[in-house]
């Protein structure tokens, strides 16, 4: 039986690499990838725990969250292909209309 | 028939309803049915209603009618409930009757314009109003139909609010018209506070009960409700609105100044008689400034030239007869005047109105002269209303200004009295000036206008015509000496109950007949001179009034100006009130209010100029921020 305390660590990993990604990275589509990872990293810790403390809520929260990112990622891919039509780049430090 | 009173004021509200909403939809003959038809039988249910007041004996006129609670609160109730006795009769039948030749005279004068419908909107409400006024039995519901009647005033005066002048004198009537309300609304109040209700009946049963004759309270009361007559009958101080109430279309002048509106004035104060009664010093204002607007307007009109101005002033001093009736007690031959005024009066403004009519719009007398041949109906209706105005028998207004006169020459003794009949012969000269002015001499008319004069069309001349055969004959239901011939006396003496304050009236002295028509024959000669005089000055040698005016040229400009109370108004109330308007508008509300709105805003927009650089564009720095704000929240909790 693996201890609970892996599957957080694998989950901070994942969701710091996630974030990391997101800050660094330049490019529309591995952003999106990148919160996807964090939202998984976060399901991730959800089902372990839930396992852990025997209590069905965490699973349950799960299904949402994966409702959401999937919406979340349909939204946001539209977003980055219409950018794309409009501007010719997927490079978010392009696009910089939304200031001051 | 007492049952439907109701129907009285019904039909005119009925009428104001469908010309008001439904104005887009109606054809003019329909408009005119409805506004016309409506106080028609309105006209004719206050007739019934005095015939089965008629049939009761005197002590049973008085009859109280409850349509329904309108606010019951506590121990105040306020409802909606009507008062018939003798007095109240012969208001609504007045009112109704010359509302309705008035209503149908206007469906020849306002032919063609733009706002018929509106027009007759706004005069069945304007007699609506005022049946409510005299008809009411509490001085809440009375209040309603005073302020009704002054907010019709307003509209009909600005009825052509397109005309800046208009629209001016509207809010004057208006404005002026509140202070004097102001007065009454306090009245009512004091009213209420000293005996709980607000019921006529109750009040003027337990006034001598619990109120000491002259007292502070009562004085207090019946000089504020007697302000509200002020504004309301136009006289000094507050009369400044009715010489411009003229701008109106002229119909509505006839309305205003002889049936609603400032009659409104004359009627409270004679159905409170038994508060006035009770406070002497009050009977001597209302007294005081009868007599004084009296004399004062009249010399007004001697040098007028705009032939409805004249008519205005003349208003104002009759009214001022009025008021000089109800100050000495006698309220039946106040009333009386009232209702013979109201038949000349209108008579005058609609015989001047078909003048004016005909010349297209002129009211200067300088600019007609011999119309006498172009306009014989409208001449000789002119000639009976004027009599009747200056008071020369047998016409109506020889019967009741004697009867004022005579009153006042026994309660007051010779030097009122002897104002009253300055005032009479001055009435006489300005009315037959006016006449002389318009309808004898040259004619003073371009000469291509001059060929289209021609007569009014008859819906134009028969109520001039009607109304010149009551400006004739309804004198005779007040004739003096003749035992039981003085009928309106009688008829209205129930409701004057002067026992209330009889004890406190001083002894009059005894007269005897020869007097009295002494009296008669004097006022009579008195108007007769009048004409006299102005048939001199302005037929026989009408280069006399200029020399005249050259003569005396202060007096001359004092009179044509109005005494320069108008430009007087201005300067001590109008302008200072401007300029505290002007102050607190630039100074208060544009300087520190909007100041200190503008500072605050401004302030944080300039500082907003620094933290508006985060704002980059750029996703990567928002997202940096967020999870710079995620790890402080972490730290929060972790460190707490």
């Amino acid at each position: 039986m693996v201890p609970l305390s892996y599957y957080l660590y694998l989950t901070a990993i994942l969701f710091a690499i996630g974030v990391f990604g997101v800050l660094i990275k330049r490019n529309a589509v591995i952003m999106i990838m990148c919160i996807e990872l964090m939202l998984n990293a976060v399901n991730l810790a959800f089902v372990a725990l839930s396992r852990y403390l025997n209590l069905m809520d965490g699973q349950i929260f799960v299904f949402f969250i994966m409702t959401v990112a999937a919406a979340e990622v349909a939204v946001g891919l539209a977003i980055v292909v219409a950018l794309f039509r409009l501007k010719e780049t997927e490079d978010v430090d392009e696009i910089n209309l939304m200031k001051w | 028939m007492l049952d439907y009173i109701w129907l009285v004021l019904f039909f005119p509200l009925l009428g104001v309803v469908i010309n008001g909403l439904f104005s887009k939809f109606l054809t003019k003959r329909f408009t005119d049915f409805i506004s016309c038809g409506t106080i028609g039988i309105s006209f004719l249910s206050s007739f019934l209603i005095l015939y089965s007041l008629l049939q009761l004996s005197p002590e049973q006129r008085s009859f109280e009618k409850t349509l329904f609670p309108w606010i019951v609160s506590g121990d105040f109730k306020a409802l909606v409930s009507f008062l018939i006795d003798p007095l109240s009769a012969l208001m609504i039948l007045v009112v109704s009757g010359v509302s309705f030749i008035i209503h149908i005279y206007s469906i020849g004068y306002m032919e063609g314009d733009k706002g018929y419908s509106r027009y007759f909107a706004y005069l069945n409400l304007f007699t609506f109003s005022m049946l409510l006024l005299v008809l009411s039995n509490n001085f809440l519901l009375m209040y309603i139909g005073w302020e009704a009647v002054g907010l019709c005033s307003y509209l009909l005066i600005g009825f052509w609010y397109e005309r800046r002048s208009a629209s001016d004198a509207g809010k004057k009537a208006f404005i002026v018209n509140r202070i004097g309300d102001f007065g009454f609304g306090l009245g009512i109040i004091l009213i209420y506070v000293t005996f709980k209700d607000l019921n006529y009946t109750f009040v003027f049963h337990s006034a001598p009960e619990i109120l000491p004759y002259g007292g502070v309270t009562i004085t207090a009361i019946t000089l504020l409700l007697f302000l509200g007559a002020i504004g309301k009958s136009a006289q000094i101080p507050l009369y400044v609105w009715l010489p411009d109430a003229m701008e109106g279309p002229t119909p509505v002048s006839a309305l205003i100044h002889a049936a609603t509106m400032v009659t409104a004035g004359v009627y409270m104060v004679a159905r409170t008689s038994v508060l006035y009664l009770m406070a002497p010093v009050s009977m001597n204002a209302v007294m005081l400034i009868g007599v004084l607007t009296a004399i004062y307007a009249a010399s007004i009109a001697l040098a007028q030239n705009d032939i409805k101005r004249v008519l205005a002033y003349s208003t104002i001093s009759q009214l001022g007869y009025m008021f000089l009736a109800l100050g000495v007690g006698a309220f039946a031959a106040g009333i009386f005047h009232l209702m013979t005024h109201a038949f000349f009066k209108a008579l005058l403004f609609l015989a001047a109105g078909s003048v004016i009519h005909r010349l297209g719009g002129e009211q200067d007398m300088k600019k007609m002269g011999g119309l006498k041949e172009y306009m014989p109906t409208t001449y000789w209706t002119f000639i009976v209303a004027a009599l009747a105005l200056a008071g020369i028998f047998p016409f109506a207004g020889f019967f009741s200004k004697d009867q004022i006169l005579w009153e006042v020459f026994v309660k007051r003794g010779t030097l009122v009295c002897g104002i009253g009949i300055i005032t009479a012969f001055l009435t006489s000269f300005y009315i037959f000036r006016l006449i002389f002015l318009t309808f004898y001499g040259e004619s003073r008319i371009a000469k291509e206008k001059r060929e289209h004069i021609h007569e009014s069309p008859n819906v134009i001349l028969y109520p001039l015509i009607i109304l010149a055969v009551f400006s004739a004959i309804a004198g005779f239901v007040g004739i003096p000496l003749i035992k039981g011939a003085n009928i309106i006396g009688e008829f209205l003496a129930p409701v004057f109950d002067l026992r209330v304050a009889s004890i406190h009236i001083p002894e009059t002295i005894y007269h005897s007949l020869g007097l009295e028509i002494l009296f008669m024959i004097i006022s009579l000669l008195i108007p007769i001179f009048g004409i006299f005089l102005a048939f001199k000055f302005y037929v026989k040698e009408p280069a006399l009034p200029r020399r005249l005016a050259e003569r005396y040229p202060a007096l001359y400009q004092l009179l044509f100006n109005k005494y320069y109370i108008d430009e007087f108004y201005d300067f001590i109330i109008v302008n200072p009130l401007k300029n505290t308007a002007l102050f607190f508008w630039k100074g208060f509300d544009v300087f520190i209010i909007d100041g200190l709105v503008n500072n605050i805003a401004s302030f944080i927009k300039v500082q907003s100029e620094t933290y508006k650089k985060f704002q980059t564009g750029y996703i990567r720095n928002y997202a940096l921020y967020m999870v710079i704000g995620c790890i402080f929240i972490m730290a929060y909790y972790f460190f707490r």
